[in-house]
């Protein structure tokens, strides 16, 4: 489990998350795709949810392997999540494509979030 | 602690080079520095190569926009380069198509679409004629530019 509290742990979480990648064989396509996710992701951990975790694990389902992202914080929470997952829908001053956009960048995603009992994002990318 | 990139001047030309992977703090430094050096230097053109950068996220996105936009007010052109082909199949899956960044495969093409915009800014008949560029070579005025 890594921490996100300060910058350098969005730049870690993309670390970890790329060697989980590669270990994960993932195409060069696919690895850039989750890692972008991740960057995301670990961002809004940081900025929006106070700071939080990533905890990143290869999992085996189905006969297919991949990897899989949690991001979790104790923050304010995300009142309408539908709303949240628009395109270009923002709380704050970036360009409303962090959620929206790295749901797009891979194969699962669940956000789960409720007002006052902070937000959690899972996501996976599969190995084809 | 965070790093800053360097900004290297050639001629008219900022150079910036991004070599490793930068924390948000350090990308906002970059915007600061290469806006306040293109003001210091009046270079005309600004090259960001970002050959070795493995990805691009929203927060770098917005950064080369803003520089961008910014260095054109300042009358000053950008030109971004070496983007790689994942990077760029991410970018547009995300949803950032960068649509006000002029970019260049090469660094070598890069300096070439700067140069010609040089020519073409420096007024029409002469210089065009001497250097040997025409229409023909795909010269064209920036749409955002002018």
């Amino acid at each position: 489990m890594l921490a996100i509290a300060a910058n350098d742990g969005v730049v870690r979480a993309r670390q970890v998350a790329r060697t989980l990648a590669q270990q994960c064989r993932l195409s060069l396509v696919e690895q850039t795709k989750l890692v972008t996710a991740a960057s995301e992701l670990a961002r809004n951990t940081l900025v929006y949810g106070g700071g939080g975790t990533m905890t990143a694990s290869l999992v085996d389902e189905r006969g297919r392997r991949g990897v899989r992202l949690v991001f979790a914080d104790q923050g304010p929470g995300i009142p309408d999540v539908d709303l949240a997952l628009t395109d270009g829908w923002t709380s704050g001053s970036g360009m409303g494509l962090g959620l929206s956009g790295s749901k797009r960048l891979v194969d699962d995603f669940v956000l789960e979030s409720a007002p006052g009992r902070g937000t959690t994002v899972t996501i996976t990318k599969w190995g084809r | 602690m965070t790093e800053r990139v360097p900004v290297l001047q050639i001629g008219q030309i900022l150079l910036v080079s991004i070599q490793t992977d930068l924390d948000d703090q350090a990308v906002v430094h970059l915007q600061d520095d290469l806006t306040a050096r293109i003001v210091g230097t009046g270079a005309d053109g600004v090259v960001i190569d970002i050959s070795a950068v493995e990805i691009v996220d929203s927060f770098v996105g917005r950064m080369l926009a803003t520089i961008a936009s910014l260095s054109l007010l300042l009358d000053a052109q950008t030109v971004v380069v070496g983007m790689r082909p994942a990077v760029a199949i991410t970018l547009v899956e995300l949803g950032l198509s960068l649509g006000g960044v002029r970019t260049a495969l090469t660094l070598e093409m890069g300096l070439k679409v700067l140069e010609r915009s040089r020519v073409l800014r420096q007024g029409p008949s002469q210089e065009l004629a001497e250097s040997g560029l025409s229409d023909e070579d795909g010269v064209r005025a920036d749409p955002a530019g002018q």
